[in-house]
């Protein structure tokens, strides 16, 4: 028998059977993994698996390869927050949605786990939220292996007047540097570089730019991004 | 081999589908029905032909009925100006038990889910927007669950009504409910919405 336990946070919720369900879990050392919740669908149960909830999870299977069972105790309920805030509300189904799409199974990312229970922590804060979902994206392409490099210009190698991000590298381009390729660059406000104003309409910009990257890099060009980023896209948007 | 006639392994086959039933409990069924079938075994067959030919979807909410309309849409005294929304038609039958609903329904068909990828145009929610905009409905009420998914779809049908007033259902201590089993969640959106006595 193989078993441990590590604290996690549930992505999704999938029914199966008539009475248990399929938990997706992001865990500080095991990775988004997966398992069954016997007993998943219960009333009793679903309010403890709902998006978002930390829990400590204890994991089992005869063999390392099996779906394997979960055991879970809530240990953080974090829905009192989200019913009553919709910029919450759509801010965690654009996290839960975006790591269950982008990280792959069984690999574990410390690192991004934490920057993850930090954001999640801070739901709620709308004046705050909307730039720590910003650094969140950056830290989670750089967690992947795609993080832009954004301090100097890739043509010139300057450090002034960058505007632009290339779409194939990943890195910075000045003005100058830019040319005859200003049409293929994508936009770099300042506010991805961590400088100059953090307001609504900067940040849904750099979302557009990191939106790029998450879905050429992470999820596959040929598949959309969540529809729950957008609608964090129209709240952030609304909420300015 | 089995020793059930072909006839009888494809009912209970077909009765180990239901929910709640496997296949040793459909065959406990079966042959239940079986001994009981001038009361039991045939009526059922009638009555489940009979729903299967004229049970429909109601053309205008999303709920069953006999007739392209079902009998609350047909029934005027129901136009108060009001329209409850729910997920799924037994989210509407729970409703109608409470009998303090005296208005109209529209059944989703479920929540918005980035996972599933279910997007408004999966649910009912563009033929909502329509009756609010054709009926002279003053007030939807949205029922849907205290769920992620739930408070997501209220969120983006609230959005899509900017004329019309839109309520939620409360949510705190269920009647018969203690404290000291509920979860924090429920204990804090109840003290949120507490009221004065």
């Amino acid at each position: 028998m193989i078993e441990w336990r590590d604290e996690g946070t549930v992505l999704a919720v999938r029914p199966h059977g008539e009475s248990s369900a399929i938990a997706e879990i992001f865990t500080a050392a095991h990775g988004r993994h997966l398992g069954l919740v016997r007993g998943g669908t219960s009333r009793k149960a679903q309010a403890a698996l709902q998006p978002g909830t930390r829990v400590d999870a204890h994991w089992s299977a005869r063999l390392a390869d099996h779906l394997g069972a979960w055991r879970l105790e809530p240990v953080r309920s974090r829905s009192a927050v989200l019913m009553s805030d919709r910029l919450a509300l759509a801010g965690l189904a654009a996290v839960t949605a975006l790591l269950s799409r982008s990280l792959p199974e069984r690999d574990a990312h410390a690192p991004l786990y934490a920057r993850t229970e930090a954001l999640l922590d801070l739901l709620g804060q709308g004046d705050v939220w909307p730039l720590a979902y910003l650094q969140w994206e950056l830290a989670l392409l750089e967690e992947m292996g795609f993080g832009l490099v954004l301090d100097r210009c890739a043509v010139t190698g300057g450090t002034d007047d960058l505007a632009y991000v290339s779409p194939r590298s990943g890195r910075a381009v000045s003005r100058d540097g830019a040319g005859d390729w200003v049409a293929r660059l994508l936009p770099l406000p300042p506010v991805l570089r961590g400088a100059g104003e953090a307001g609504a309409a900067d940040i849904v910009a750099a979302l557009g730019t990191t939106g790029w990257f998450v879905r050429h890099r992470l999820i596959g060009a040929e598949v959309e991004l969540p529809p729950a980023r957008a609608r964090l896209i129209d709240e952030i948007r609304r909420a300015g | 081999m089995s020793a059930a006639p072909e006839s009888l392994e494809r009912l209970i086959e077909l009765m180990a589908r239901l929910p709640g039933l496997g296949p040793r409990s459909a065959r406990r069924a079966v042959l239940h029905l079986l001994g009981k079938r001038g009361q039991l075994l045939l009526p059922l067959a009638e009555a489940m032909r009979d729903a299967g030919q004229n049970v429909r979807d109601c053309v205008i909410c999303g709920n069953v009925g006999l007739a392209d309309e079902c009998a609350i849409c047909a029934d005027e005294r129901r136009a108060n100006g009001q329209i409850c929304v729910v997920e799924e038609v037994s989210d509407l039958w729970a409703m109608e038990r409470a009998g303090v609903f005296k208005g109209r329904y529209h059944v989703l068909g479920g929540t918005l889910s980035a996972l599933d990828a279910i997007g408004p145009d999966e649910l009912r929610i563009p033929r909502l927007v329509d009756r609010v905009a054709s009926e002279g409905v003053t007030e939807v009420i949205l029922a849907l669950g205290a769920t992620v998914d739930g408070q997501t779809t209220t969120h983006y049908i609230a959005d899509r009504l900017p004329d019309v007033t839109v309520t939620s259902l409360a949510q705190g201590v269920p009647v018969g409910g203690e404290l000291d089993y509920l979860d924090e969640g429920t204990i804090s959106a109840a003290l949120k919405a507490r009221r004065g006595l």
